[in-house]
């Protein structure tokens, strides 16, 4: 299929059912929003009418947050026009997208943590200016009977769940009156039971009549809820589809701008001696307990390890406790024949241990200091980036214009804060940083969590090369999918022992699922 | 001739406490909003030198007390300038504030030190009955004090009561809990921390008028004697609520007068004087620690400037 077929579609049919009567209730016209170095949104068009869930699809960066935002007034569009239902508008603040009856829930919710959910709806709309709670309360029980919306207006914000919280900032837009309703990312944070509860809520407000704008970059959740797309790439809009003509592969490809390859050719590699040793290690996690209780494990050179299991298993302790990051109880743990157990994080660096580690915002990176500097936060003090007590600024920025273009890292400049960065960049710095070194081993926790199909595609590709050149890797992640489609060899992880070893292909997927939930041990011992 | 001494103490207690209060008070609410004004003693000052100044030419306590407010406002829009509009550093710009007010007061005070207020431009205590005064101990301390001492604690309940029953109070709070939210909300943040570093520098400036229209009638320069910083340290103490504020601005009143009345027993002047200092310090490095200051509950955005729309 050509590209121009989709091109051809971005004049975009109106979805089937909805209520075509009267002027569409949101219309965005040329839309220009300009960042320092990127250009965020390129004349973007959109458009909602009212019945309808309007998926915005995107790879992180491409423009959908700023779209949104600068309809809720976040930010005010560099050149562009928008139309409320029919009428041309300024929103120049959240409080003017509020009066035009738009409400967003963002991806990061704004919540006050310390204060209840009636004082954090109250905040925005309290009927009465003494006592304003009571009505409140009322009034949140009230949508959570009509839209299913469960939430006790009593409990603190720090004591509910993402989903619950994300419940609050739904009630807080609805309360506001809003019948154009954006979620950003609403589903990163839900489990899959919740995210079928929030589509059935955004099904009835559908049905009510308002307008949904969903923003994601998972394409099967555009074909579960939206009735029309629009998908951004790089800031312009590639086209707008109704949901029922369209399909996941097509999808990716106008998100991605060419084929995506689902699953990822994988070479055959001559496997090495062994690089990581790990003997019957007890490891004691954050509340005390044994966390890791007697794994063994061997990852050779050359080989990819995948460590298979729901998150909470003992994973991030193992990892850790490798890294140098978290004491060891007992047990051994080696690098190519050296014991380094509960050596410091440096002196296991030193011997060619590389960390992508979970929460890269918060472990990989450190988020203020530009790219260049964070691409060298390992060997600062290290001969040519310095020289006695001074940084040499010059070994630096070239380093970083060589790995930058080398892992195709999308930056303004080499001294843009890293914290402005897309997840996927992010992610592409921290593996640049990690594996510029050719390090012997690497560690690698969920290191595609959270990134659109684009980015996912170039980390695991990154790990494949590394695992030619000779890595050993050490994959830890809950997507079973990517662990079975890299890994040479599974461990499934449950309740911090690993409960089955064994070659992708050799056990269904049915009895791998057995296995992390913890019903069934076993496996072939491919171990060796 | 013991509840005597316990007596006087108690009242002059309470009247020590009462410019603490009134700073502490204002001090919360700033805070509450998320602005850090470590200019209190510098505000302070200006309104303690404004209320003699006008005191003695007007002669009116009550037109000196205002104008103490008036200036303590006024300066209090410096530090919310610098600290909303320009985002500086609200440590730097609060000390700066505070060595400006010493700094003013000590030039423009030159010629009066040592001068005393009339007695018609002061505020003077008189029983409310005289039955009540007459109650042993407690009469005198909690019965026969002056209008403005009655006022503060008025004026603190009041303020109480804001915060914690209203829709306004619950703003203030979230504002300097989570600008970002309120703001989404339609909130107007900047708004909201002017208008609450304002009341601070009005109720520091009426602080510092109580000091040279009651507490010590007159004028000598430095007068505030370092009151504003254990205004910063009750502020934590006091977990940021008005109504822990009125027990704590008295709890401290009460060592300070305690001390100066142990004095004739035979202790050294020099370490009683140095307690209320010593209590301050102690708190400030226990409220130091970011841990520690989030256990205690102090707002979340305190000192960090808002930015719409910032990543
Ligand atoms: N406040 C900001 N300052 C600077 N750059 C920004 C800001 N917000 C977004 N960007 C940049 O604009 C681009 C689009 O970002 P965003 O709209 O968040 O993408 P998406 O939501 O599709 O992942 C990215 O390159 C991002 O780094
Ligand atoms: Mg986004």
């Amino acid at each position: 299929m050509s590209v121009g077929r989709e091109e051809s579609a971005s004049v975009g049919g109106h979805p089937g059912e909805a209520g075509l009567a009267g002027p569409p209730l949101v219309r965005m016209e040329g839309i220009v929003k300009r960042f320092p170095g990127v250009l965020a949104n390129d004349h973007v068009d959109f458009e909602l009418v009212p019945g309808e869930v309007h998926a915005l699809l995107g790879e992180n960066g491409a423009g959908k947050t700023t779209l949104m935002n600068i309809l809720f007034g976040i930010y005010t569009p560099d050149e562009g026009r928008i139309y409320v239902r029919g009428e041309e508008v300024w929103i120049g603040s959240p409080r003017d997208a509020i009066r035009l009856g738009i409400g967003m829930v963002h991806q990061h919710f704004l919540l006050v943590d310390r204060h209840t959910v009636a004082e954090n709806v109250a905040l925005g709309f309290a009927e009465s200016q003494l006592s304003p709670l009571r009505e409140v309360r009322r009034r949140i029980s009230e949508f959570s009977e009509r839209y299913g919306l469960k939430v006790d207006p009593d409990a603190y914000v720090w004591q509910l769940s993402a989903g619950e919280q994300q419940r609050v900032e739904i009630i807080k837009a609805l309360y506001a009156g809003a019948d154009i309703l954006i979620l950003d990312e609403p589903t990163s944070v839900l489990t899959p039971q919740e995210t079928r509860e929030l589509f059935e809520v955004l099904r009835r407000m559908r049905d009510e009549g308002k307008g949904v704008i969903f923003i994601t970059h998972k394409l099967e959740e555009v074909m579960a809820v939206a009735d029309r797309v629009t998908v951004l790439r790089r800031g312009k809009v590639i086209g707008t589809v109704p949901a029922s003509e369209t399909d996941e592969r097509s999808l990716a490809r106008m998100m991605v701008g060419r084929e995506v390859l689902f699953r990822l050719e994988k070479g055959e590699v001559q496997v090495g001696p062994p690089a990581l040793e790990v003997r019957d290690l007890w490891v004691v996690g954050d509340r005390g307990l044994d966390a890791v209780r007697g794994v063994t494990m061997t990852v050779r050179r050359g080989e990819i390890y995948g460590i298979a299991g729901v998150a909470g298993n003992g994973q991030r302790e193992l990892i850790e406790a490798i890294a140098g990051l978290r004491k060891v109880k007992s047990g051994s743990i080696h690098i190519s024949g050296v014991d380094v157990t509960n050596k410091s994080p440096k002196v296991i660096h030193g011997m060619g241990v590389a960390h992508v580690p979970e929460e890269r915002l918060r472990h990989g990176i450190v988020p203020n200091l530009s790219v260049a500097e964070n691409l060298v936060l390992k060997d600062y003090d290290r001969e040519p980036f310095s020289r006695g007590v001074l940084l040499n600024y010059e070994a630096i920025e070239r380093n970083a214009e060589d790995l930058v273009e080398r892992f195709e890292i999308v930056t303004p400049s080499i001294r843009t804060p890293a914290k402005l960065l897309s997840g996927g960049n992010i992610q592409r710095l921290i593996c640049a940083r990690e594996f510029s070194r050719e390090p012997k081993v690497i560690l690698a926790a969920h290191p595609t969590y959270g990134l659109d199909v684009g980015a996912t595609e170039s980390i695991r590709r990154l790990l494949l090369e590394e695992r030619s050149r000779g890595a050993a890797v050490l994959l830890v992640s809950e997507d079973l999918e990517e662990v079975l489609n890299l890994s040479d060899r599974v461990g499934v992880m449950y309740g911090g022992e690993i409960v089955g070893e064994f070659r992708p292909g050799e056990v269904d997927m049915e009895e791998v699922g057995l296995m992390m939930a913890g019903v069934r041990r076993g496996g072939s011992q491919a171990a060796g | 001739m013991q509840a005597e001494l316990i007596s006087s103490v108690l009242w002059i207690g309470l009247r020590s406490g009462t410019p603490l209060l009134l700073a502490t008070v204002g001090e919360i609410y700033a805070e509450r909003s998320g602005i850090l004004n470590l200019g209190i003693e510098g505000m302070m000052i200006i309104g303690a030198f404004t209320a003699f100044a006008v005191g003695q030419a007007t002669s009116s306590p009550w037109l000196a007390m205002a104008a103490a407010a008036a200036a303590g406002l006024a300066a209090s829009l410096i530090h919310a300038f610098i600290s909303i509009h320009l985002r500086g550093n609200q440590v730097v710009s609060g000390l700066a504030l505070t060595m400006f007010g010493l700094g003013l007061t000590s030039v423009a005070g030159g010629t009066f030190v040592g001068a005393a207020l009339p007695r018609e431009a002061r505020i003077i205590p008189s029983p409310l009955s005289e039955e009540l005064a007459a109650i042993p101990v407690i009469g005198k301390a909690l019965f026969d004090q002056d209008p403005f001492l009655y006022l503060s604690i008025l004026i603190s309940v009041l303020l109480w009561f804001v915060l914690y029953k209203t829709k306004l109070g619950i703003v203030i709070r979230s504002v300097g809990e989570n600008p970002a939210a309120a703001d989404a909300l339609g909130v107007n943040v900047y708004a909201v921390r002017y208008a609450c570093t304002a009341l601070g520098g009005a109720l520091a400036g009426m602080a510092g008028s109580y000091i040279t229209l009651s507490l010590r009638p007159g004028w000598v320069e430095n007068i505030t004697a370092g009151r504003g910083w254990i205004a910063v340290a009750l502020t934590i103490f006091a977990l940021w609520d008005p109504l822990k504020a009125i027990a704590g601005s008295y709890l401290f009143g009460i060592v300070e007068a305690g001390t100066y009345n142990l004095q004739p027993l035979g202790f050294s002047q020099w370490l009683l004087n140095a307690i209320p200092y010593v209590l301050t310090v102690v708190i400030l490095v226990a409220g130091a620690t970011e841990t520690m200051r989030k256990k205690m509950g102090a707002p979340a955005a305190l000192g960090v400037p808002y930015v719409r729309g910032e990543k």
